[in-house]
C-alpha cells in the first residue's frame, strides 16, 4: 500500500471497519450492543490495537506530522505493555527518581521483553540527557 | 492634592482592579525581546545540530537537547533559518503564500528564529496569520463543567446543556481529588445525552488521569504541562521524555491528548533566566511538537494576568497561538481562566482568538457559573452566553456554539441527570434523589443543590477508580437501565477508541460521529472565499437568538380598527383668527392608529385639543397628505392656521409646535423622542400652542430624555415610519378632518 493510499483511507471510522480490530484482536463489528449483553466484550476491548495506530502513525506521517507519527509509533508498541508498567516507566522517567543504570535497564527491559524498541531508545536518549545534566 | 471628579470615578472602574507593571527583564517580566534572549542560529555537522541559537551541543540545557534531537526538521532548517524572518512574516500574511510552505519552513526553525518572525506582525496581523495557520478548517469550542459541591446531577445537567450548546469537548476536574473518577463520569455521560460525539476529560494528577483514561472515562487529556526552562520544567516534575512518553501512554490507550504551555509560567516559577515570556514560550510548543503531542492548549492560561501586566501582553498572548499554530499543533486558544476585571478588556482580548477563529476559541468557557468553576473561577461564564451568541450574530462568526432555547435547556438538563441517576442505580453508586433531579434542572449553581454524603460519594468513588470496571460497563449500565440508545453513544466511543482516528490532529466529532481533522478537515484558507465560511444551515443556527422577533410584530394591531371618530372632509382652507391647527400625518388613524409608545390616536387628539380648549382657542384638524415628514407637515399646517401656528404630529407621535413664518426646518418647539411622550405631554404641547397662537409668553413643554430609547425602538420606528411614507400621496393637499368629540369645559 503506498503512503498516499493510506491518507485516501482516513478516517477509518468511515471506511471498512469490519478490519478494524479491538487491542484483544475482535473484529470491530462485534463490538455491539448484543455483545455486551451477552457478556461478551470485556474490559480488554476497550483500547487501540497496536496495528490501528501503526497505521494511523503512518497517516500522520504522510499529512505531514512526523513527530506526532513517531509518537503513534512508540504508542503502539506501549499496547504490549500492562497498564502499572506503564505507569512505572513513566514514574521512572520523571527526575530523580531513577539511576542511570536502572533508566538503562528499563530500556533494555522494554526491548526485549515487548519488543518496545523505540520506547527503549528513548529511555536511552532520556538517561543519556539526565545524566548530562544531573537529573539522576 | 486635589481630586478631579473624573480621576475619581476612572480609579473606581473596574480595569483599575487589574495589575499594571513596568518591565524588569533580569526577573523575566518582559513579554517579548528581552535583552537576554538568544539570536536566532543554527548550525548542523554530520546530520546533528551542533549548536542552536548561541548555545553549542555541550552547553545545551535539558530542553535544547530534546528539541534539537526531536523538533526541527533539519532537512529544511538550513533554509529556512537563512530565510529572512521579515520575508517569513510576509508569507504569513500573503493569502498566496500557501500555508503548507509556512508549515514546511516553520518546521526548521528554531524558537529564537520562531520568534523573530512573528516579532515583525502587529495585532492584526497575527490574526489574519492565525485564521489561515490554525489546523483545523471548522473552528470549535471547548467548556468547562464543574461545581464546588461536585454534585453529579449538576454535573451532568451541565454537560448535557453544554453539549447541546455545541461545545465540541467538555472538561471538568476536581475540588476533592477522589472525586475525579464520578465526575468524569458525570460528563462522560451528560455530554453523550447532550450531543453525541462530545469528548470529554478530567483534569487530575497525572496518575490518576491516565487510570480515568485507561477507564475510558475520558476520551482526551490535556494535562500534559511544558515549560520552557529546564528549572520550571523539574519543578513541575516532569521532562520533555517523560513528557514524550505519557504522550505515547495516552495514545497507546487510544486517549487523544494535548499538552498545555503558555506565557508567564516560568517567570511566576521563577525559572525564567531572564529570557522573554514568548521566547520561552517558544521552546514550550517545540517540546510540544517533538514529543509528538498533536496540539497544545496555550494563550497563557492560567497565568494569564501576568503578561497582560505588562506592555504588549495580550499581543504576546496571541503570538503564541499563532506559533503553535505555524508548528502544525492544534490549539486550544486559551480565554479560559479570568483575565481582567474590565469586560471592555476581557472582550478585547477575546477578539484576538475569536474573530480569526482557533480550532478551540475558548480552552474553557465556563458553561457553568463563574462560582462553580474550580479551574480558577473562569473568564467568560454562563450569564455571558447571550453576548457571545449576538456577537457571533454581529459578526457573522462562528466561535463553535450556537443559542438553545429555554425549554431546551429545561429538557436537556432533566435528561442528562435523570439518565446519570440510573446509571448510579445500575453501578450501585450512592443514589441520586429525585430532589435533586429537580433542583438540577432549574439550577444555577451549586448553591441551588441540595447536599451529599460527600463521605459516601468518595467512598464509592475510591472502588469504581480501583475496581475492573470501564466505559463498556457504564454502556451496559445503560441499556439495562432502559437507556440503549446512550449505551450505542458510549459504544460508539469505545469503537472510536479503536480506530483512533481522533488521534490525528486537531480532531473532533460533529454529531453524526464524523471525525473532523486536520487530515480531512485542513484549513484551506487562502484569502477571500476560502477557507471555513460561516453560511447555509450552520449560520442560520448561529444567528437564532431566542431574542430575535419577526420584525412585523411590531405592527401588530396598527390599522386594524381605524379610527372611528374621525373623518376625512373635503379640501383643507386657510384659517382665519386665533385658532391652533394640528396637522397630522397620511396615515393618522387609518393606516396607523396608535404611537410608538401605545397611545390611541384618538387619545392623543383629544389631549391636544383639551390643551388648546383650556387656553380658550378654538382648533382644526387637517391631514397632511404630500409628506411624512414631522416638519413639513407642521410647516404645510402653520400656513393654513389663521394664527399661523400649527401642531405637526406624524402617526408614530413625533411632535412640532410651528409657525408659518419659520423656515421649514425651524420650529418653535420639537418633541423628537416620542416613546417618551405622555398624554399629559399632549395636552401640554396643545395648551403651548395655544399660548404661541396667542403671543403670549411661553415656558417650552418639559420632557423626559432617554436616550436609549432610540435603540430599542429603532426597528419599530423605521416600520412605523415606512407605514406612513406608504400613504403619502405627493400631489395631494391637505384635506380637513372632523373629530367627533367636545372638550369637557
Amino acid at each position: 500500500m503506498s503512503e498516499s493510499q493510506r491518507a485516501g483511507r482516513y478516517p477509518l471510522g468511515e471506511g471498512d471497519r469490519a478490519r478494524i480490530k479491538t487491542p484483544t484482536g475482535r473484529p470491530l463489528a462485534e463490538l455491539t450492543l448484543e455483545a455486551l449483553r451477552a457478556g461478551q466484550v470485556g474490559a480488554g476491548d476497550l483500547g487501540i490495537h497496536a496495528d490501528t495506530l501503526g497505521e494511523q502513525a503512518a497517516i500522520a506521517e504522510e499529512a505531514g506530522f512526523p513527530q506526532l507519527a513517531a509518537n503513534l509509533r512508540r504508542a503502539a508498541e506501549l499496547t504490549r505493555i500492562p497498564n502499572d508498567t506503564v505507569l512505572a516507566v513513566y514514574e521512572a522517567l520523571r527526575p530523580y527518581r531513577v539511576t542511570y543504570e536502572r533508566l538503562l535497564a528499563l530500556a533494555d527491559e522494554l526491548e526485549t521483553r515487548y519488543d518496545a524498541i523505540e520506547n527503549a531508545a528513548l529511555i536511552r536518549e532520556a538517561a543519556q540527557a539526565y545524566r548530562e545534566s544531573g537529573l539522576i | 492634592m486635589r481630586r478631579s471628579k473624573r480621576y475619581a470615578l476612572l480609579d473606581e472602574r473596574p480595569i483599575n482592579q487589574d495589575s499594571f507593571v513596568h518591565e524588569w527583564p533580569e526577573v523575566g517580566l518582559i513579554v517579548s525581546d528581552s535583552p537576554l534572549d538568544p539570536k536566532p542560529g543554527l548550525a548542523l555537522r554530520q546530520g546533528r545540530v551542533v549548536e542552536m541559537d548561541g548555545a553549542p551541543r555541550e552547553e545545551m540545557d535539558l530542553l535544547d537537547l530534546f528539541i534539537a534531537d526531536h523538533a526541527l526538521d533539519l532537512a529544511v532548517a538550513p533554509v529556512a533559518m537563512s530565510t529572512p524572518s521579515e520575508a517569513i512574516a510576509r508569507m504569513l500574511v500573503d493569502v498566496n503564500a500557501p500555508r503548507a510552505e509556512i508549515i514546511r519552513l516553520a518546521a526548521g526553525c528554531t524558537a529564537a528564529k520562531l520568534v523573530e518572525i512573528v516579532s515583525h506582525l502587529s495585532v492584526l496581523e497575527m490574526m489574519l496569520a492565525l485564521a489561515k495557520m490554525r489546523v483545523r478548517r471548522t473552528p470549535s469550542n471547548q467548556a468547562h463543567v464543574t461545581n464546588r459541591k461536585e454534585h453529579p446531577a449538576l454535573l451532568a445537567a451541565d454537560a448535557a446543556e453544554a453539549a447541546l450548546r455545541g461545545f465540541a469537548e467538555v472538561e471538568t476536574t476536581v475540588g476533592v481529588a477522589r472525586h475525579a473518577p464520578l465526575n468524569a463520569l458525570a460528563i462522560l455521560v451528560g455530554s453523550q445525552v447532550g450531543r453525541p460525539g462530545v469528548l470529554t476529560q478530567c483534569a487530575v494528577e497525572e496518575g490518576v488521569n491516565l487510570r480515568l483514561g485507561f477507564k475510558g472515562l475520558t476520551s482526551y487529556a490535556e494535562t500534559l504541562s511544558v515549560y520552557g526552562t529546564a528549572g520550571a520544567f523539574v519543578d513541575g516534575d516532569d521532562t520533555p521524555w517523560s513528557k514524550a512518553f505519557l504522550a505515547s501512554a495516552y495514545a497507546s490507550r487510544g486517549v487523544k491528548t494535548r499538552f498545555t504551555s503558555g506565557t508567564g509560567s516560568e517567570a511566576l516559577m521563577g525559572h525564567s533566566q531572564g529570557r522573554s515570556m514568548l521566547y520561552l514560550e517558544a521552546r514550550c510548543l517545540l517540546v510540544t511538537r517533538g514529543a509528538g503531542s498533536q496540539g497544545v492548549q496555550n494563550g497563557s492560561i492560567s497565568c494569564v494576568a501576568l503578561p497582560e501586566s505588562l506592555p504588549g501582553g495580550v499581543r504576546a498572548i496571541l503570538a503564541e497561538n499563532l506559533l503553535a499554530a505555524m508548528l502544525n499543533l492544534e490549539v486550544a486558544a486559551g480565554n479560559d481562566a479570568l483575565a481582567s476585571h474590565s469586560e471592555m478588556r476581557k472582550t478585547a482580548k477575546l477578539m484576538c482568538q475569536f474573530l480569526p477563529g482557533a480550532d478551540f476559541v475558548h480552552s474553557g468557557f465556563g458553561a457553568i457559573p463563574r462560582y462553580d468553576n474550580l479551574f480558577g473561577g473562569g473568564c467568560f461564564d454562563t450569564s455571558e452566553y447571550d453576548d457571545y451568541y449576538v456577537i457571533q450574530r454581529d459578526m457573522q462568526v462562528d466561535a463553535g456554539i450556537h443559542p438553545i432555547r429555554e425549554e431546551e435547556a429545561l429538557a436537556v438538563r432533566e435528561r442528562g441527570a435523570r439518565i446519570l441517576q440510573a446509571v448510579y442505580v445500575q453501578l450501585g453508586l450512592p443514589p441520586i434523589t429525585e430532589d435533586e433531579i429537580q433542583a438540577a434542572i432549574t439550577a444555577n449553581d451549586s448553591r441551588d443543590m441540595p447536599d451529599r454524603d460527600v463521605a459516601e460519594d468518595l467512598a464509592a468513588a475510591d472502588l469504581f477508580l480501583r475496581d475492573e470496571r470501564t466505559l463498556l460497563d457504564v454502556a451496559r449500565a445503560l441499556d439495562a437501565a432502559g437507556h440503549a440508545e446512550i449505551a450505542e453513544h458510549l459504544l460508539e466511543l469505545a469503537r472510536q477508541r479503536a480506530l483512533g482516528d481522533y488521534l490525528q490532529p486537531a480532531a473532533i466529532f460533529d454529531e453524526g460521529w464524523h471525525v473532523r481533522s486536520g487530515i480531512n478537515d485542513a484549513n484551506d484558507y487562502q484569502g477571500p472565499g476560502t477557507g471555513y465560511r460561516l453560511s447555509g444551515e450552520r449560520w442560520q443556527r448561529v444567528q437564532a437568538i431566542p431574542q430575535a422577533t419577526p420584525p412585523a410584530d411590531y405592527l401588530q394591531g396598527q390599522g386594524e380598527r381605524p379610527a372611528q371618530r374621525l373623518a376625512e372632509l373635503g379640501a383643507a382652507h386657510k384659517g382665519a383668527g386665533a385658532e391652533v391647527l394640528i396637522a397630522v400625518g397620511p396615515a393618522y388613524g387609518r393606516a396607523l392608529t396608535e404611537t410608538i409608545g401605545g397611545l390611541p390616536h384618538e387619545a392623543v387628539l383629544e389631549a391636544l385639543l383639551s390643551g388648546i380648549a383650556e387656553e380658550g382657542l378654538a382648533a382644526r384638524i387637517v391631514k397632511v397628505h404630500h409628506t411624512a415628514d414631522c416638519a413639513f407637515i407642521g410647516y404645510a399646517g402653520a400656513q393654513l392656521s389663521g394664527s399661523g401656528v400649527a401642531i405637526g404630529l406624524q402617526s408614530r407621535g413625533t411632535t412640532v409646535i410651528h409657525r408659518a413664518d419659520l423656515a421649514p426646518l425651524n420650529n418653535l418647539e420639537l418633541f423628537p423622542q416620542s416613546p417618551n411622550l405622555t398624554l399629559e405631554s399632549y395636552r401640554q404641547i396643545g395648551r403651548n400652542a395655544a399660548r404661541y397662537a396667542q403671543g403670549a409668553k411661553v415656558q417650552p413643554v418639559p420632557v423626559r430624555i432617554d436616550n436609549w430609547v432610540r435603540l430599542r425602538l429603532i426597528v419599530k420606528t423605521m416600520l412605523l415610519h415606512r407605514r406612513e411614507l406608504e400613504q403619502v400621496e405627493p400631489q395631494r393637499a391637505p384635506t380637513e378632518l372632523h373629530f367627533d368629540w367636545e372638550p369637557e369645559v
